[in-house]
């Protein structure tokens, strides 16, 4: 069940999930990224690390998606790879950019970070913000791209138990 | 599984036993809890964590924003976990500085610095 890649042809997801961006659902892309995650051979002692990032993206990218108005789902590919298993949360939130009304998702990010006492802290922007802190804190392998058409998280894990410390 | 909450009095303490998941979805039950807390004058909580099963960044903004409320009224917000994956996501976000982490419910209510 490896992902196979053809000459000029991008990697098959070995699961795509959509979802809608409700709360709610969060839950559910983590239990099902920590299946085909165990399934891909990710050391056990790992998944715990995957199944919080996995989730701390998501909800990120619910968050974005609500601030922003946007009615698209939640894409999550999981990707089995020859040595590693990766995880690519895409949040395909048009307002990302600030090209639509309302406060963008950078701008507020950047208020929050200027007048940190000026916001409660368990308000949605900082809570973005510390979910990012936690990704990076677990993920050693992790890249955020901020697109045109969005922002997307890239994470992996080697999938050799010998090298996945716990 | 979802996220469970009973809460009894020792002494002066008010002890907040949270179960299951802690994630943006179930964080909202959580905060509504310590805000009620606090309107209602319990303004020294201790939040027994042993039965959380998972906890997200969400959860730690729920936690910080009830150390903040208590603060305001010079009480306190004491934790209990010893579960390793837990206390790991209060240590990679510097929070174990900014909460006092006890191994008991004991520990904690006796404690007064």
């Amino acid at each position: 069940m490896h992902a196979r890649k053809t000459e000029g042809e991008a990697v098959m997801a070995t699961v795509e999930l959509r979802f809608s961006a409700l709360p709610e659902h969060v839950r559910t892309a983590r239990l099902v990224a920590a299946a085909v995650a165990r399934r891909a051979g990710v050391d056990e002692a790992v998944l715990d690390e995957v199944r919080l990032a996995v989730g701390e993206a998501c909800t990120r990218a619910v968050g974005l998606h609500r601030a922003n108005g946007a009615n698209l789902p939640v894409r999550v590919l999981l990707t089995e790879e020859e040595k590693k298993f990766s995880i690519e949360v895409g949040e395909e939130a048009p307002g990302a950019t600030g090209d639509r009304p309302g406060v963008p998702a950078a701008r507020a990010d950047d208020e929050a970070r200027a007048h940190p006492g000026s916001s409660a802290p368990d308000s949605g922007e900082d809570e973005g913000q510390m979910g990012l802190a936690v990704i990076s804190g677990l993920v050693d392998d992790v890249e955020v791209i901020e697109g045109p058409g969005g922002g997307v998280i890239r994470m992996s894990w080697p999938t050799n138990p010998a090298v996945a410390l716990p | 599984m979802d996220l469970s909450l009973s809460t009894r009095t020792v002494g002066d303490r008010t002890v907040v036993e949270v179960g299951g998941e802690i994630d943006v979805y179930t964080a909202p039950k959580l905060r509504e809890q310590l805000v009620e807390l606090v309107n209602d004058g319990s303004y020294h909580l201790v939040v027994d964590m042993e039965g959380v099963d998972f906890l997200d960044s969400t959860g730690l903004g729920v936690l910080v924003g009830g150390l903040k409320r208590v603060r305001a009224h010079e009480g306190s917000l004491r934790l209990v976990c010893n579960q390793e994956r837990i206390l790991k996501i209060f240590r990679i976000t510097g929070l174990t500085k900014v909460f006092p982490i006890h191994t008991s419910v004991d520990e904690a209510v006796a404690a007064t610095d």
